[in-house]
């Protein structure tokens, strides 16, 4: 853990060092101040476009930063030749995937504390509530969806050469199944056998991603949902990151460094 | 007395993507032992099995047949490298850290605790003259003092055997100078070092013993003036009648 521990702090310590974070706060905010000094036709609901059109800027965000740091976290090891003096230490293959997967994750989840607390700021001053139950159980929700993200495009980094044909290819399956994923069952039930098996198949096993969007609570000031469905959630975030942990191990314990 | 490297039989295959040739041969039956306190030079010309024998011994490269071992414990496992310090022949490192955080970084995965990492830190920065640089980024540095950073990671948790792998390669001539001073105050503080060159002139300074190879096999290896008396030449010459080089060809 303790090594695992050392690599994160240097992945959060590159994060916050480059510009990537900074340049996507800044516009989100720019945007969002600049929506926010405009009043269309007197609608004093007009809080909750504002709203809805920041939580989208905050998604994209950090999406962008989610799969942009960690695709190229090992193959930058590879191509400046960094891995060769970490792993000369004492320290196993498993340890260093372990922290750059903490190192990412934890970082995009001080990303979206400086995020959701800009959006709190600009809601509040908006409609003077917080409702602080539905703010926590978003940003928590969107953490642990980041944690499988960062597992998927972790495991990409070792499979596919270049960073930019990972992070698109993550970008891709991932705003794929944000979009159509709770839709591929009532795609299968209208397929012919095989396809509806094969359809039925992905349905099951891709990640769910789209159920760590809730967005709405915060949007239209709802109750929290139950917290043990939460619970639940979070664990199934959990599974998929260590299934994708696991795979990225996997393929990276045998491979030749050099 | 033990040796402190033990390298049996080793065989590194590799996988080559060209038509009709399925497998190279990288290194053939390489077997040699470093004892402790001995500076080890290892020749031969580029593509001779050299960084490939040295990533076999960081377990950067899994050995097709044969085995190697530090401190009696195979390379293959990560606990065989706790004290070891290596160098890489381009060194490159985190750019956004400064010196002293990435030594930080290094001696955090040693496990050194915080007051003893601090006083690492300043010896080994002392040592190789980053003192006054430590707190800027290493973006800023130069390549010689590039890869002196990369003598101070390779020193910071005391290692008794050191790999270096062309470790004055591309610097000027002020430059290896000092690395080479630095090899020689290491060696004597009774350290092992086990390096690559194709500095002939600085292996015969530095180094007790050499083993030359070529074509991935040991073609000599013994003291420098054993190797200069049974050739009737000096380091250089002896090198190109071993690896069979012709001048005039």
């Amino acid at each position: 853990m303790n090594n695992a521990l050392a690599i994160a702090s240097v992945v959060v310590k590159e994060l916050y060092r480059r510009k990537d974070f900074y340049v996507l706060f800044v516009l989100t905010a720019l945007i969002t101040l600049l929506m926010g000094s405009l009043n269309f036709f007197n609608d004093d609901k007009i809080v909750r476009y504002l709203k809805e059109i920041c939580l989208l800027l905050i998604w994209i965000s950090a999406l962008t930063i989610a799969v942009g740091t960690t695709a190229r976290q090992i193959p930058a090891e590879r191509e400046n030749r960094t891995i060769f003096p970490l792993l000369a230490k004492p320290i196993s293959r498993g340890q260093l995937v372990a922290g750059k997967f903490l190192g990412c994750w934890l970082a995009c989840g001080l990303v979206l504390i400086v995020f959701y607390l800009f959006f709190g700021v600009i809601s509040a001053s908006r409609e003077h509530q917080w409702a602080a139950a539905s703010y926590f159980q978003a940003l928590w929700l969107h953490w642990w969806m980041l944690a499988v993200v960062v597992a998927m495009a972790l495991l990409g980094s070792v499979v596919f050469a270049a960073p930019s044909s990972n992070a698109t290819i993550c970008l891709v399956v991932i705003l794929g199944i944000l979009l159509m994923g709770r839709h591929l069952n009532q795609v299968a039930l209208q397929l012919a056998e095989p396809m509806n098996t094969v359809v039925y198949a992905i349905y099951f096993a891709l990640p769910h991603l789209e159920l760590f969007d809730v967005r709405d609570l915060v949007v239209h000031n709802w109750d929290p949902i139950n917290w043990l469905v939460c619970g639940g959630a979070t664990l199934y975030a959990a599974a998929y990151a260590v299934f994708f942990l696991f795979a990225t191990w996997l393929v990276f314990r045998r491979q030749p460094l050099a | 007395m033990k040796p402190i490297l033990k390298i049996q039989d080793l065989v590194v295959e590799y996988r080559t993507h060209e038509f009709g040739q399925k497998v190279k041969l990288a290194v053939n039956r390489l077997s040699l032992e470093v004892f402790p306190g001995e500076i080890f030079g290892f020749l031969g010309p580029n593509g001779a099995g050299k960084t490939t024998t040295m990533n076999v011994l960081l377990g950067f490269v899994p050995a097709s047949r044969g085995a190697a071992y530090i401190f009696n414990v195979n390379v293959r496992e990560p606990i065989a490298r706790q004290r070891i310090g290596y160098l890489p022949e381009l060194t490159y490192y985190y750019k956004f850290l400064t010196a002293e955080e990435l030594l930080r970084f290094y001696a955090r995965i040693f496990r050194i605790p915080a007051a003893e990492a601090d006083r690492r830190i300043d010896e080994v920065l002392k040592l190789v003259e980053l003192d006054a640089v430590r707190k800027r980024p290493i973006k800023t540095y130069s390549k010689g003092m590039q890869q002196r950073v990369g003598l101070a990671q390779a020193l910071i948790n005391n290692p008794d055997l050191l790999i270096l792998d062309e470790p004055t390669s591309g610097l000027d001539p002020i430059g290896r100078m000092k690395v080479r001073q630095i090899i020689q105050r290491l060696k004597s503080q009774g350290k092992t070092v086990f390096f690559s060159s194709h500095e002939l002139g600085e292996v015969e300074t530095v180094c007790d013993r050499v083993a030359i190879l070529h074509q991935g096999e040991l073609r000599a290896m013994g003291r420098v003036s054993d190797l200069e008396e049974k050739y009737k030449c000096n380091l250089e010459q002896a090198f190109l009648k071993v690896v069979g080089y012709e001048p005039g060809l």
